[in-house]
């Protein structure tokens, strides 16, 4: 029974880990610019993709992420350019988001094919550690490590840099540091920027858990959105225990009660809409 | 009078639409007119690889063979339904109301299928089925349009699957299958036979479709001590499943018995053969089964596509070649829509890639069940695959009735969720 809890404690930790490396971008961009950036986890898809594509031409996993980050950088303010005049509209982006995901999902079919696609962890992490009768992966061990890392490093530039500042200030009323000269649409770009490269990089570090195949994106939408209304929006730390949370909760409801594996993920959020509308920590609006 | 002209003409216009529309388009067309195929395959959508496979394994036998067979040619047209049973509805619908189509072949998925049987039974234009498996419609919701050519269905397969896991000596089972029909039917299948010899099925799990993580699962089966696990799941979720199998320890720990679509090529394609090297499924269809039908189609596949076949492919490939062998029958008169759909039950395909193959009553096959395993490719294939699946045992001219007597056997209700048919 201990191997029982242990495995699903370290499974939902590892789960909700991968789910930060998407929710920490969504909810930036959502806190910041007001917008529902559907394509983020169309991002992540992109990000495994070209991951997987580098890894199969001999570039070394590590090598590989930031790689794989920058690209899908590059694309994300491509897209940034077009969605940047509506951002004001929230239902424009939200529909222009959604029409971009549908691009990048069949321009990743025509590219990568329908098969799905296994992505190998890096070599040094390809084994599996035995704690007593449990047996785990020690890449996903990793991954719990990794996530806490990144969070880590976007507190820091959140609580102690101008950038972080500016964003701060940003999510709390846009308009008034709009009137005190800071130059906001600059750090809409940064925020942008980072939101994709995070969902691109974190691509191919999920990749060895997720795989890579159509419809991936569409998995992990609800997921997202579930973990920034637990956390609140605009929220990292938010993001970071709502991942966590979310994680837990769907690898023990699966484990538990299986037949009501996608109703235990959202009785939290119900919950938290019923009692706290703006999130965790999130700020009342 | 500009008017007038323009109202006769649309009036001509709605007439032909509607006559075109009518009784005497529908069926097989008349003389040394063409026969009309319409082959529904996703090629967008989740389903989209397993989609270009359907077509391969077509594009193949006619690459091979002249498309007038006993003069009268054969036109095929590509639709794409989209991996969802609306759009398979719909594009089915524009091939037989737009393109007059004698005959549609496909799509793949069971809830297309679902979606575009009754729709051809009620136009009366005779749909082949050589991947959709679901049960009841070879059992009971036959029909007379309604065929498995070069096809199987969902517990054919599962069916001995239960009687040879008991001989094993496994006494205990757990199963998990994707919450959907298919593997509803599949696992029943196997809960069935393993329950009627004295088995006992401890603990079945559903898991949703899309499923990447399997840990909570997993944990379950450890916790269960089972002697053997069954399972069914397909597409991503199949890769996923082999994944984690091997790296939460559980390989080398507990025997695993699977539905062929988890260790098709489709899906060991991607995976390094230490995640599936082993693994035995039941099946109705190898790619590595030694018999030169076999081998003469793969080979021929692997040298147009570098890639190994997967059921689906072969599946297209013989529905081809079966209706060759059906038109040859009929001389090339398609215009007895009756005497056609004869032909096409009482052909029988000595040497497909799967082995021998005939059709029941019912319309669906009879044909060999294969005890399969995963293994390393041989040299010549180490460019197109990294393993693939050989015969272990056969159990030949298998009925989707298995032992049963089928009027008994189609008293109990369809595999479902809440039907698996365990023996008390």
């Amino acid at each position: 029974m201990a191997t029982f809890y242990a495995q699903n404690v370290l499974g939902g930790l590892a789960y909700g880990s991968l789910l930060f490396l998407i929710a920490a971008g969504f909810t930036l961009i959502f806190g910041l610019m007001r917008i529902v950036n559907i394509a983020q986890t169309a991002f992540f898809l992109i990000g495994v993709y070209v991951g997987l594509m580098l890894l199969n031409h001999g570039v070394p996993f590590w090598v590989a992420v930031p790689i794989a980050g920058a690209a899908v950088a590059v694309l994300g303010l491509l897209i940034y350019r077009v969605l940047h005049p509506y951002h004001a509209d929230e239902l424009t982006s939200l529909l222009l988001t959604i029409g971009f995901t549908l691009m990048l999902e069949d321009a990743a079919l025509a590219v990568w094919g329908g098969d799905p696609q296994s992505v190998p962890p890096p070599p040094a992490l390809a084994f599996s550690v035995q704690l007593g009768t449990l047996v785990f992966p020690s890449y996903w061990l990793a991954m719990i490590g990794i996530s806490l890392l990144i969070a880590a490093a976007l507190f820091f530039v959140e609580r102690r840099t101008t950038l972080g500042a500016v964003i701060r200030a940003g999510v709390d009323d846009e308009e008034m540091i709009r009137g005190l000269g800071i130059d906001v649409d600059r750090a809409f770009f940064i925020v942008f920027a980072i939101g994709a490269f995070l969902a691109g990089a974190g691509g191919l570090l999920g990749g060895p858990i997720t795989g890579a195949y159509p419809g991936l994106d569409g998995e992990l939408l609800p997921l997202a959105f579930a973990v920034i209304i637990i956390g609140g929006i605009g929220s990292l730390e938010g993001a970071y225990i709502g991942s966590l949370l979310i994680g837990l909760v769907g690898t023990f409801g699966k484990a538990l009660f299986p037949q009501l594996s996608y109703f235990t993920i959202f009785v939290p959020v119900a919950a938290i809409m019923a009692l706290r509308p703006q999130g965790l920590l999130g700020k009342k609006r | 009078m500009a008017r007038v002209m323009r109202y006769v003409v649309t009036a001509a216009v709605v007439a032909v639409l509607a006559m075109g529309t009518g009784p005497a388009a529908r069926g097989l067309a008349a003389g040394a007119t063409p026969l009309k195929i319409g082959l529904l395959a996703p090629t967008t959508g989740v389903a989209a690889a397993p989609g270009h496979d359907m077509i391969n394994g077509w594009k193949l036998w006619w690459a091979q063979h002249s498309t007038t067979v006993a003069g009268t040619a054969i036109d095929t047209t590509y639709y794409d339904t989209g991996s969802n049973p609306n759009q398979a509805l719909t594009q089915a619908r524009r091939a037989v109301e737009q393109d007059h189509v004698n005959l549609l072949i496909g799509p793949y998925l069971a809830n297309e299928g679902l979606a575009v049987a009754p729709y051809a039974e009620e136009h009366q234009v005779p749909l082949f089925l050589p991947t959709v498996s679901a049960d009841d419609l070879t059992q009971r919701k036959a029909s007379q349009y309604v065929i498995k050519v070069a096809g199987w269905s969902s517990s054919q397969t599962t069916h001995p699957a239960g009687g040879w896991a008991y001989d094993k000596g496994y006494r205990k089972t757990v199963t998990i299958g994707d919450e959907y029909a298919f593997a509803y039917e599949s696992v029943g299948g196997f809960a069935q036979t393993f329950t009627e010899k004295g088995g006992k099925v401890t603990k079945q799990l559903w898991v949703p479709l899309g499923t990447t993580d399997f840990s909570p699962y997993l944990s379950q089966v450890t916790a269960e001590h089972p002697d053997v696990v069954f399972v069914c799941v397909v597409g991503a979720d199949a890769v996923h499943f082999l994944q984690q199998w091997t790296s939460f320890g559980l390989k080398a720990k507990v025997p695993l018995l699977v539905q062929e679509t988890v260790t098709d090529q489709s899906s060991i394609r991607t995976l390094p053969p230490e995640d599936v090297v082993g693994i035995i499924a039941f099946s109705h269809y190898a790619e590595g089964r030694d018999d030169p039908a076999t081998q003469r189609f793969i080979a021929n596949y692997a040298n147009a596509y570098h890639a190994l076949p997967s059921y689906m492919a072969a599946g297209f490939f013989t529905a081809a070649e079966w209706i060759q062998l059906a038109l040859e029958q009929v001389h090339g008169d398609v215009a007895d829509q009756q005497a056609f759909l004869n032909a096409v039950r009482t052909v029988s395909v000595p040497d497909s890639p799967f082995g021998p193959q005939r059709l029941d009553p019912y319309g669906a096959p009879v044909e060999n069940v294969y005890v399969r395993q995963v293994q390393r490719t041989p040299a010549r294939y180490a460019g197109d695959a990294k393993t693939w699946n050989v015969v272990l045992k056969t159990y030949p001219g298998v009925s989707q009735f298995w032992t049963y007597n089928p009027a008994q056997y189609l008293k109990q209700p369809v595999y479902s969720n809440t039907f698996q048919g365990i023996a008390k």
